[in-house]
This record gives structure tokens, sequence and C-alpha cells, in this order.
């Protein structure tokens, strides 16, 4: 009888065969290149492996910054200057650390509004992309704590805004607030405990990575024709083809990174972040980074504090619910001429709103953003269900391999 | 699911000349692997000694209010120096040593400067493992090691103990009589 627990005989011999039979690391990494890809994806698919590679950039600079940085408000915004200024190539790793926050968010972006267009969510899928909605929010409280840590006037006066949406909740707000700061105002406590989270969300974005990546597997990549795959003739192996697509799309990405790191690295940030903290003065004219404008345009076009919190939270909650808002039995957007029109509708809103969110709250600026944040929740718990049900589709491929060939 | 065969047939057909193939894959691996390092190396030399610290590379001194037999402490780089005044008795012993049996042989005139052989200007760490060693202690007269017993003499000169070399001397000048600039 033979032993259910033993493992295969090694497949290979020698070393690697020695060590795969301990511990099958080799066979892992042949399986991740030999995984089934459609054979029919087009370069929107190439920005989750960017993603990850924007994730890779983000740690690895951000550990070199972390031995020079001193979390503290006495020293913080110095360190940041000794990075810029005696730091061996400091400049370029702090340079590369703020605009890959933005190439990493523009990128998770294009990533979305991928899945959004392609019905990417999508049953089986559901969980991958709630993961992928956790992952956004981790990004986004690792982005806002990064900001906060050079403590210009930026860094204080935009940690103060965001810290006191919480000390809006009703009767207990103060305190969730106070525990939140570890004090009245955004103090040294709160630096100390954002730097503490700042290290530690990227390692928590990149176990959710993993689960992303496990979950993706597991039912396989969907694809432009939102059709399943259906025989080996719709597939071919992750590697070398799409090792070879996604490389060339990590040249384009790394040219346009570089343009901004060497030619125009400040033109994302605020030059307001030069100045160091003042707790007793705020900027005329403060704005969050571009990557939340959206929802900051959100959060002002309601007049009540409170509420204004609560929708500007609802605009990503509402996002875990997209699997069932999406009403429709067709996948891609490319088969449905209704939801599409409205897609890019959709697109130019949240552009919109984006460019909104950099202007004064005055004038037709307050009009526009509720007239374009009533239009964002219409769009997903309106038109989404609705369009679903009425939508007559275009015929589809019956799979993969047809349409290619078409 | 129907992606379950392990093998699929490849459309792409067999190049007529693999060479050139292999050619465009070193190629690109070998130009991937400059760029790598080209990388590599910034994150590397960040954890070099930083401006302001290669900044601190030289100080100057006041031993004006030095006595003999006394001991001035000051920081080069981070480290204590030890800048010494010595006693006549203590030049003439520094010298009556036999440099043939020192482990690290070393005259007094080569640890000196040329008529200010009364001021001896050392690194203040014990070159076995670096702790300071405490001056005036020992059974030379100079300084004793407390972690590891090492014994220098008054010239700085290693005569017992586990250190392998004498207390180094670092570059220094008399900018005058009363000033002296190290590094």
């Amino acid at each position: 009888m033979s032993n259910p627990l033993d493992p295969k005989a090694p497949a290979q011999p020698g070393i690697i065969g020695w060590i795969d039979y301990r511990l099958p690391i080799f066979g892992f990494m042949k399986g991740m290149g030999d995984y089934l890809t459609p054979k029919n994806l087009n370069y929107w698919w190439s920005f989750g492996s960017i993603a990850g590679i924007c994730l890779m950039v983000q740690i690895i600079t951000g550990i070199m910054l972390a031995m020079h940085y001193t979390p503290n408000i006495n020293n913080a915004f110095q360190s940041v200057e000794h990075i810029m200024r005696d730091v061996n190539y400091g400049w370029l790793l702090r340079y590369t650390h703020a605009v890959g926050a933005s190439m990493f968010f523009v990128t998770v972006y294009v990533h979305m509004f991928r899945a959004f267009y392609y019905g990417s969510y999508k049953s089986p899928r559901e969980i991958l992309w709630w993961l992928g909605v956790i992952i956004y929010l981790a990004m986004m409280a690792a982005g806002f704590m990064g900001y906060v840590l050079p403590w210009g006037q930026m860094s204080l006066w935009g940690a103060t805004v965001i810290t006191n949406f919480f000390d809006k909740i009703p009767l207990i707000g103060t305190a969730i607030g106070e525990w939140l700061r570890g004090g009245f105002a955004v103090e040294n406590a709160t630096l100390n405990r954002f730097y503490a989270l700042h290290y530690l969300l990227p390692f928590v974005i990149l176990g959710l990575v993993i689960l992303h990546i496990w979950a993706l597997h597991h039912h396989g990549s969907s694809n432009p024709t939102g059709v399943e795959v259906k025989t080996p003739k719709d597939v071919i192996p992750f590697h070398p083809y799409y090792t070879i697509k996604d490389v060339f799309g990590f040249g384009v990405f790394f040219i346009i990174f570089s343009v901004l790191i060497f030619f125009a690295p400040n033109y994302l940030g605020h030059p307001d972040n030069y100045i160091p903290a003042n707790p007793m003065v705020t900027p005329a004219h403060i704005v969050p980074e571009w990557y939340f404008l959206p929802f900051y345009a959100i959060l002002r076009s309601i007049p009540d504090a409170f509420l204004g919190v609560v929708a500007m939270f609802g605009a990503i909650v509402v996002l875990f619910f997209l699997p069932w808002l999406d009403t429709s039995k067709v996948r891609s957007s490319s088969y449905r001429p209704v939801f599409r029109f409205f897609f890019w509708v959709f697109v130019i809103d949240a552009l919109f709103l984006g460019w909104l969110g950099a202007k004064p709250a005055e004038g037709w600026y307050v009009v526009a953003g509720r007239i374009a944040t009533v239009y964002y929740f219409f769009h997903f718990l309106v038109l989404m269900p609705v369009i679903g049900k009425f939508e007559t589709p275009k015929d589809r491929p019956k799979t993969i391999a047809e349409a290619y060939e078409s | 699911m129907a992606n379950n065969p392990t093998k699929i047939q490849s459309a792409a057909e067999e190049p007529a000349d693999p060479s050139k193939r292999d050619f465009m894959v070193l190629a690109s691996c070998g130009l991937g692997a400059v760029g790598a390092a080209c990388v590599a190396w910034p994150l590397v030399d960040s954890m070099n000694p930083s401006a302001d610290v290669l900044a601190q590379s030289s100080i100057e001194v006041d031993i004006s209010s030095v006595q003999p037999g006394q001991q001035k402490k000051a920081m080069w780089r981070g480290k204590p120096i030890f800048i010494y005044r010595r006693t006549p008795e203590q030049i003439a012993e520094a010298n009556k040593v036999n440099v043939g049996e020192l482990r690290d042989p070393q005259t007094d005139i080569d640890r000196t400067k040329p008529g200010k052989e009364e001021w001896l200007v050392m690194v203040g760490v014990c070159t076995h493992l670096g702790c300071i060693p405490i001056a005036g202690e020992g059974e030379f007269g100079g300084w004793f090691c407390p972690c590891h017993g090492s014994q220098y003499d008054i010239s700085g000169r290693i005569r017992k103990g586990p250190a392998p070399t004498n207390l180094l001397v670092p570059p220094y000048a008399f900018l005058n009589d009363k000033t002296i600039k190290i590094g």
C-alpha cells in the first residue's frame, strides 16, 4: 500500500528536484507560468501586474526611506529635507516613492475601470472583486498617512480634516476622533502612529494581493468577450505569452514614471507641503492628493457634515454591491450598447468630480458638484439595475477562439 | 471550467533559425540585468554615509586648557579622540621601550608631531572590538580597555591583551599653539 501522504517522486533530477521534493517552490513557480489564460486579453489586462510592480516599488523605496526618516513632529520635516539634500540618492528615493503613489493609484483606477467595463466583478469573481475593493481602501489609508509623514502644512491640515470626519459621527464621534489622533488635535502621537501604520499597511496589501491572485487563478481571468473559457483553443499559458506582453507594458509604464520623477517630480504634489506644519495657521486653499479628489468633491457637495462623510464612504461601499447591482447576464460592455454609453458617461462624471474637487467650494462649482454626486450614485443604484433588465444585448461569440479568429 | 488540459497545442511553428530567438532572449535578459543593477545601486548607496555625516570629517579642538598629565576628549566622526598632554617623564618612558619587542612596532616619534612630542592624539577606540579604553590604568601607565583587558602604553601602543594593533593616530595638524584640527 502506498503512503497517501507521500509526495510525488522528484520530477527533476539534481538540486532543483531535491529542493522541490522538500519544498515544491519550483513546481509552484512553474504552475504560475503554466497558468492558462484567455488568449484574447488586451492591454487593459496588463494593469493588474503593473499594479503589483507599483506595490513592490513602494515597499522597496519605502523601506530605504524609513532608514532616514524620523517620525517626530520636531524632526520629521527636517529629516525629509535631510533625505532630499544629504542622503545619497535620497532625492531619487523620495521622488520615486511620492510619484510612485500617484502611479499606483492611476494604475489601480485603470484596473478598476477595466473591471467596470468588462464586468469582471460578476459571478464567480465576486470575492476577487471584494478583495480588490479592500486593497483599494487599504491603499487610500496608506496614501493618506504617507502624505502626513513629511509634516508640512498639507500634511497637518489634511490629517486634521480627515480625522475630523470621524468626529462627525453622532454621540460618540468626539471620543473616536480623540482615540484616532491620540490627542485633542493632530500632534506627535498622531504622526507616530501614522508612521507605524504606514509601514504596516503595504504588507497587509501584499497579503491581500496574494489572496486576490489566488481567487483570480481559481476561476481564471475574465476576458474582453466576457465569454467563459470553453475549449483548450481558448487559452494560452501565461508564460511566455503574457509575461512578454506584461514586460512590454512595464517598459511603457516606467518611461512615463521616469518622466515624472526626473522632469516633474512635484507636479502632482502641493507646494504648501514644503512649509513646515503650523498648528496656528491653515493654508488658504486646502486640497487632498489628486487621487482623492472625486471623493472630496462628493464630501463637499453635501451641506451636512455627517451626511457628507456618509456619502463619501458610501461612494466606495457601493462598489462592494456591484456584482448584484449589475443585473445583466452579459459580462462585457462590448455587447451592451446602452450600458456602454452610460459607462462612458460615468467615466466623464468621475473625472468631472475629480476636477471639481480641486476647485474652491463656491459659486457654480457647488451646484455642479451636487449634480455630479447625485449622478455618481444614480449610475450605480438606478442605471445599472435598470439597464441590465431592459437592455437588448448584441450577439456574443460562442467561444473566445471564435471571437479571436473573426 | 474547461481549462483543465495540462498540455496545449502551440499555434506557433518552430522558427527556421532558433539561434535568432536565443540571441533575442539573451540580449533582453542582459539588458534587463544591467537595468536592474542601475536601479539597485541608488538603493544600496543610500545606506552609505550621507553628506551631513561626511561633513563631520574634520573638527577643530581648543587645547589651551589641557595641563601636562591631563587628557581631553573630543568627538570626531562619532568616535572619541584622546588628546593627551604628556609630562617629560612620560615621553622619556615612551622612548625607552625596545620597539622590536612590540606587537605592532612603532617608535614614539612615529606617533607624534616633530616638536610637539608632548601631545599624543589618538582615536580612543580599542583596536580589539571597539570599546573605549580608560586613561591612567593598566600595567604600562597608559590605557586599559575594560572589555577584554587590552593594555596600551603611554604612547598608545598595544603591550598586552587581545588587541592586534596600536591605538590609531588620526590625521591631524596644529593650526597654532592652542588649536588642533583633526581630520
